[in-house]
């Protein structure tokens, strides 16, 4: 692995595996080439990590804010209990993507995925925004298993027309109109197409669904009591 | 020492395989260079290999490695081993010492086949015959170890980190068209030579990242048809499992996968009507053999290798293509390090067994 500094920006480059890279980072511009070890950009709290290539396992884990950018892939438990900033993986995602990640105040933690995602995405989300594009598997099942499964806050957006496969009827699924497209999935996808130059027209193109938990259901009110 | 089982030792493990399907066998170097990038993910206390190919001269005998914590040990397996086996070749294995490899017993190499005419009075194949005489050396000669015992393939194991271990049995001098490796971060139990992976029987071998939730209820399913689990160790369940169910009910390996990492019934209920009742048998009719916990899986035998994930997938799988080279690897970096081009990279999902086999045999 190489490290330089650039107009005042740090490259990393040829990685193979080195965990915790930009592991609590609170500021600056960070750029990895390579493949990352496990546990990168974990607890990030401010500043900017740009990926060219595939990220591993537990990625952005417990992020607080700034924003993790990965022209690639990424494993498995990406970014578990995040609380806040914009995670944006370009292409597929591992099983448990965005578990309980959170919202307070007028922190928001946001998830956008390119690709498709594994099984269990959202897992008991309380908070924040998670939208998978699935671009090049359209028509095909983006989300596999127990999508949203647990799940009492927040919103799972999925650009597709298709309920994900047994979802839980504790979970209240509904197609997304032009209003609420335009004003919450636009300015997010905008920002996400922009960072990889992709067209946001065709990210934004087709249908779009979106996943949350069923407030009258009584276990939604246990949990949002805590 | 107090071995596995005694003891609980809280703490993961990295596993890697290269297969190459056109039969071309590459020296061991490739595999340690991969599996020495996730030195982190073991600490120690055992690592090891598993190759096929590598004994093309002797391709119709069972190789046998075996440990032997004393010579009064090696005396009794080679006495019961001469009245059962004609043996060809007999050597130790040939070891590069090295600091970092200590405690070793003594490990020694057979080339044997079955005596005739006790093979014919036994009325079993071959492999039934020396399965059964492997299972009987591990569980009634004291200090005696089999750790491989296929033909044209071998296990080399120990207590080190891999890398150490690949230098120890100088397996950069092997030549194999098909490897797998391990290294081993104990979570409930110490490490010990014979409790390192790939554990194996016959030509089959099992690398295994996770622990075993179901082991007990495992166990007592597998010694019902005569394995005895005496390395007191989870992983070693799965080589029986896997050897019950296609050598001993025939099943194909993808339907292996489907009794192990059996889906949910949830998942089965989605499916077509035909396929609902293929799982749902399945689950039903070896239901002691559903492998519950966190495990990825790398199964080499001869001519194939197989990968798997538990059906939750709790543990990191990734895998590979170039050419006619397919990697399995815990971590993508490890793949990575030998082949940087893949032509194609995949995670495959929890329960979804990925299936390599050799399109031509050798060159």
């Amino acid at each position: 692995m190489r490290k330089e500094i650039v107009d005042g920006e740090v490259r990393l480059s040829g990685c193979l595996g080195e965990r915790y890279i930009g592991c609590g980072m609170k500021k600056g511009v960070l750029h990895v080439e390579g493949t990352p070890g496990n546990a990168l950009a974990c607890y990030l709290d401010g500043g900017e990590v740009f990926v060219d290539g595939n990220t591993q396992d537990a990625v952005a884990d417990t992020m607080n804010a700034g924003l993790l950018a990965v022209r690639g892939s990424a494993g498995d438990a990406l970014a578990y209990g995040m609380r806040g900033g914009r995670v944006y993986i370009l292409g597929d995602v591992g099983y448990r993507a965005g578990v309980h990640m959170k919202a307070y105040e007028d922190e928001r933690s946001v998830l956008v995925v390119g690709g498709r995602t594994g099984s269990f995405l959202g897992e008991y989300l309380a908070g924040g925004l998670i939208i998978v594009l699935g671009l090049g598997c359209e028509g095909g099942d983006i989300t596999g298993y127990f999508c949203g499964n647990g799940m009492y806050a927040g919103t799972i957006y999925l650009r597709t027309g298709k309920a994900p496969v047994n979802l839980s009827d504790k979970l209240i699924l509904r197609h997304v109109d032009e209003a609420e497209k335009a004003a919450v999935l636009r300015p997010v996808v905008e920002d996400f197409a922009s960072t990889f130059s992709l067209d946001a027209k065709l990210c934004l193109s087709g249908d779009f669904i979106a996943i949350e938990a069923d407030k009258s259901k009584t276990y939604s009110q246990l949990y949002a009591a805590v | 020492m107090k071995k596995e089982g005694e003891v609980r030792i809280s703490s993961g493990c990295a596993i890697c395989g290269i297969f190459c399907k056109d039969g071309r066998r590459i020296t061991g170097d490739a595999i340690k260079r991969s599996i020495s990038v996730m030195h982190n993910r073991s600490n120690g206390l055992g690592g090891g290999f598993a190759a096929y190919g590598i004994y093309p001269q002797y391709k119709d005998f069972f190789a046998l490695h075996i440990f032997y914590d004393s010579l009064s040990s090696r005396e009794e397996t080679e006495r019961f081993l001469d009245r059962r086996f004609d043996i060809i070749n007999l050597s130790k294995i040939p070891i590069r010492q090295t600091p970092r490899i200590s405690d070793a017993p003594l490990v020694w190499r057979y080339f044997v086949t079955p005596l005739p005419h006790m093979l014919a009075d036994s009325q079993l194949d071959e492999d039934e015959y020396t399965s059964r005489a492997m299972i009987r050396i591990n569980n009634s000669i004291q200090g005696a170890y089999v750790v491989s015992c296929g033909k044209d393939m071998g296990v080399f194991k120990a207590v080190g980190y891999p890398e150490d271990v690949a230098d120890f049995y100088r397996i950069d001098e092997y030549e194999g068209y098909s490897w797998t490796a391990h290294g081993r971060y104990p979570t409930n139990t110490p490490g010990w030579w014979a409790g390192s992976h790939p554990f194996s029987l016959l030509d089959l071998t099992v690398v295994h990242n996770g622990e075993i939730s179901s082991y007990d209820a495992n166990r007592r399913a597998v010694e019902m048809y005569g394995y005895s689990c005496n390395l007191l160790t989870d992983t070693e369940v799965i080589t029986y499992i896997l050897d019950y169910l296609t050598r001993k009910q025939g099943l194909g390996l993808k339907e292996c996968a489907e009794v192990m990492a059996a889906p949910f019934w949830s998942t089965i209920a989605a499916k077509d009507e035909e396929e609902r009742r293929r799982l749902s048998y399945l689950r039903k009719m070896f239901s002691a053999f559903l492998v519950t916990g966190p495990f990825s899986i790398i199964v080499g035998y001869s001519g194939g290798m197989m990968a798997l994930n538990d059906r939750l997938k709790l543990r990191s799988l990734v895998a590979a293509q170039k050419g006619d080279t397919v990697y399995f690897s815990s971590e993508e970096a490890a793949i990575r390090v030998i082949e940087p081009a893949p032509d194609r990279v995949w995670k495959p999902r929890g329960g979804e067994a990925v299936i390599v086999s050799l399109e031509r045999r050798g060159i």
